[in-house]
C-alpha cells in the first residue's frame, strides 16, 4: 500500500503544472508578438471600401459647410483625391481641434487633415508631405506696390496685438513703418477694410475669406511672413497608408491639381516650397 | 496666495508710457476746450434759441447721452470712412471725445443758466444792457461759476474715459500698457503702473483746474447765505407762492 508509487501522482501534478505554465507562456508570447496577423489600416480601408478622413467643418477655406449644407473646402478636395487613390468611398468625419488627436488614436478616423507639424505631435503621430500652405501674409490694395519688408517703410499696417502676426511683422518692419495694433483680428481687419490703414497682416485662410468677398479696396496678398504648412496626420506604424497618401500628394503637385485647388480656395498660387 | 511682482524690464518701456500719458493729457485738453465751447454754445441755443434749433440740440444731447462712448468712437473711426470721410485715429478720438463731452456739457451749463435768478437779468436790463450783453456778461459767467465743479468732474470723466481710444490704436497710456503686457506677459504690473498714473493725473488735474476756476470766477458769484440756487423755498417766495413755514426762519 505504501508501495504505491507516490512519484506517479506527483509526476502527474508536476507535468500538469508544467503544461499549464507552458500554455500560459505560449499564449502570453503570442499576445505579445506584434501581430503580423493584425490587418493594417490600408487593408481595413480596402476591406470596408470606405476611408474615414477627419476634417474641420468650421474653418474656411479649408473646411466649412456650404450653402447647400454640404462640406466644402481645400481639405475636402484633397480628401476626395485621397479617396480616389485608395479606391474607397470618402467618409468625412467632423473633428475639432480638441478631439481630433483622440479620434485618430481611437481609429475613429483613418487620417486627419490640416495638421501643422510640431515636435510634440511628432512623438505621437506621423506626418505626410505638406499638402496645403498655411502662412501669415501682408495684404494690401492692388494699387499699392509692396513686394518685401523694405516696402513697409512709411506705411500703416494693422495687426492683432500679441499674435504671431504681430511678432513676425514687428521683427521685420523698418522703423518708419506705422504698426497699429488692435485687440483682436476683427479690429485689424475692420481697420483695413474701412481704409484706416493701408496694409494688414493676417493668416492666409483669413485673407482668402476676405478676398472672396471682393472688398472695395481690391486687396491682394503681398508677401508671406511665417509659414507652417498643413500635413496629413496618420497613426504611427502605418507605412503603407502613409506611402499612398504621399503618392497622392506628389501626383497632385506634379500635374497641377494642387495648384488649382490653391487658387480656388486661397486665391493665391501654391508657394514654391510646396 | 502671493504673486511675485517683477518690474524689471519695464525700463525700456518707460518712454512709451510717458508718451502715452502725454497723448492722454493732450487729447483731454483739446476735447475739453472744444467740448466746452460746444457746451456753452449748445446751452445758449437750448435756453434762448428758435424752436427748431432747440430741437436739434435736444436730439443731439439725447443721442449722445444714451449711447455708449465706445460705440460712438467705433462709429466715427470705422463707420465714417464708408461715408467718404477719412480721418485718422487721433482725429477720430478728438472728434468722438468732443462730441461726447459737448452733450454732457450742454446739460450742465444749461442747469447753470437756469440757476441764475431773474433778478439778475432784470437788474442788468435796468442798467441798460440789452439781451446778448446780459447773457454774455451777467448770466453766463455766473452760470459757469455755479456749475464749475460739475464741469470739472465731467472733464475728469472724459480723461479717464479716454482710455477707450486705445481700442482704435491711438497710442495713449492704456495702449502702452496693452502693448507692454503683450510682450512681457506681466499684465498685473503693466496695469498697476497705468492705474497709478491715471490716479496721479486725475488728482493733479483736479487741483490745477480747481485753482484755475477759483482765479477765474473770483468775485463773480453773488455768494452768501441762501443764495438763490441753494434755497428753493426763498425762490418760490420771490415768485409769490405760498410755502409751509420752514424750521429755519429766514
Amino acid at each position: 500500500m505504501n508501495q504505491r508509487p507516490v512519484a506517479h501522482s506527483q509526476t502527474r501534478r508536476v507535468f500538469a503544472t508544467l503544461a499549464a505554465a507552458l500554455a500560459f507562456t505560449g499564449a502570453g508570447v503570442l499576445c505579445a508578438l506584434p501581430s503580423a496577423a493584425h490587418a493594417d489600416a490600408l487593408e481595413n480601408i480596402a476591406k470596408s471600401g470606405t476611408v474615414r478622413i477627419g476634417v474641420f467643418e468650421d474653418y474656411p477655406p479649408f473646411g466649412s459647410i456650404g450653402p447647400d449644407m454640404k462640406p466644402m473646402g481645400y481639405d475636402i478636395d484633397i480628401a476626395n483625391l485621397i479617396g480616389k487613390t485608395l479606391n474607397a468611398k470618402v467618409e468625412l468625419v467632423q473633428v475639432t481641434g480638441d478631439n481630433r488627436m483622440a479620434y485618430l488614436a481611437d481609429q475613429k478616423a483613418d487620417m486627419l487633415l490640416s495638421v501643422g507639424q510640431t515636435p510634440e505631435r511628432e512623438k505621437v503621430i506621423d506626418f505626410s508631405q505638406p499638402y496645403a500652405p498655411y502662412y501669415l501674409a501682408v495684404f494690401g490694395p492692388k494699387s499699392l506696390p509692396v513686394k518685401s519688408a523694405a516696402d513697409l517703410a512709411g506705411k500703416s499696417i494693422s495687426v492683432a496685438r500679441g499674435t504671431l502676426e504681430d511678432l513676425s511683422v514687428s521683427k521685420i518692419a523698418p522703423p518708419s513703418a506705422n504698426i497699429k495694433r488692435f485687440d483682436d483680428p476683427n479690429g485689424a481687419i475692420s481697420a483695413f477694410l474701412s481704409g484706416q490703414v493701408q496694409l494688414m497682416v493676417v493668416g492666409n485662410d483669413v485673407g482668402a475669406t476676405i478676398l472672396a468677398r471682393h472688398p472695395a479696396n481690391d486687396p491682394e496678398q503681398k508677401f508671406s511672413l511665417f509659414s507652417s504648412p498643413d500635413h496629413v496626420g496618420l497613426n504611427k506604424n502605418e507605412p503603407r497608408l502613409k506611402q499612398k497618401v504621399d503618392e497622392t500628394i506628389a501626383k497632385a503637385r506634379k500635374d497641377g491639381t494642387m495648384n488649382a485647388i490653391s487658387q480656388k480656395w486661397l486665391r493665391a498660387p501654391l508657394p514654391a516650397e510646396l | 496666495m502671493t504673486y511675485a511682482f517683477d518690474f524689471s524690464g519695464f525700463g525700456l518701456y518707460a518712454g512709451m508710457l510717458v508718451r502715452g500719458a502725454a497723448v492722454t493729457l493732450g487729447l483731454t485738453a483739446l476735447s475739453t476746450v472744444l467740448g466746452g465751447l460746444v457746451g456753452i454754445g449748445g446751452a445758449s441755443i437750448a435756453v434762448a434759441g428758435p424752436k427748431w434749433a432747440r430741437w436739434v440740440v435736444a436730439s443731439y444731447v439725447e443721442l449722445i447721452r444714451n449711447t455708449p462712448f465706445i460705440v460712438q468712437l467705433f462709429f466715427v473711426f470705422f463707420g465714417l470712412p464708408s461715408l467718404g470721410i477719412h480721418i485718422d485715429e487721433i482725429q477720430a478720438a478728438i472728434l468722438a471725445m468732443t462730441v461726447n463731452l459737448g452733450a454732457y456739457a450742454i446739460e450742465i451749463v444749461r442747469a447753470g443758466i437756469d440757476s441764475i435768478s431773474r433778478g439778475q437779468v432784470q437788474a442788468a436790463q435796468a442798467l441798460g444792457l440789452h439781451g446778448r450783453q446780459v447773457f454774455r456778461y451777467v448770466v453766463l459767467p455766473q452760470a459757469i461759476a455755479n456749475v464749475f465743479p460739475a464741469l470739472l468732474s465731467q472733464v475728469l470723466i472724459v480723461m479717464l474715459g479716454s482710455a477707450v481710444v486705445s481700442q482704435i490704436s491711438v497710442p495713449d497710456l492704456t495702449y502702452a500698457a496693452n502693448f507692454i503686457q503683450s510682450r512681457n506677459f506681466r499684465s498685473f504690473e503693466s496695469y498697476l503702473i497705468i492705474t497709478a498714473t491715471y490716479l496721479l493725473m486725475s488728482i493733479v488735474l483736479r487741483q490745477i483746474l480747481n485753482r484755475f476756476g477759483r482765479g477765474l470766477f473770483a468775485g463773480r458769484v453773488a455768494r452768501g447765505n441762501g443764495s438763490a440756487p441753494r434755497n428753493w423755498r426763498r425762490r418760490l417766495v420771490w415768485r409769490g407762492a405760498r410755502t409751509v413755514p420752514t424750521e429755519r426762519s429766514s
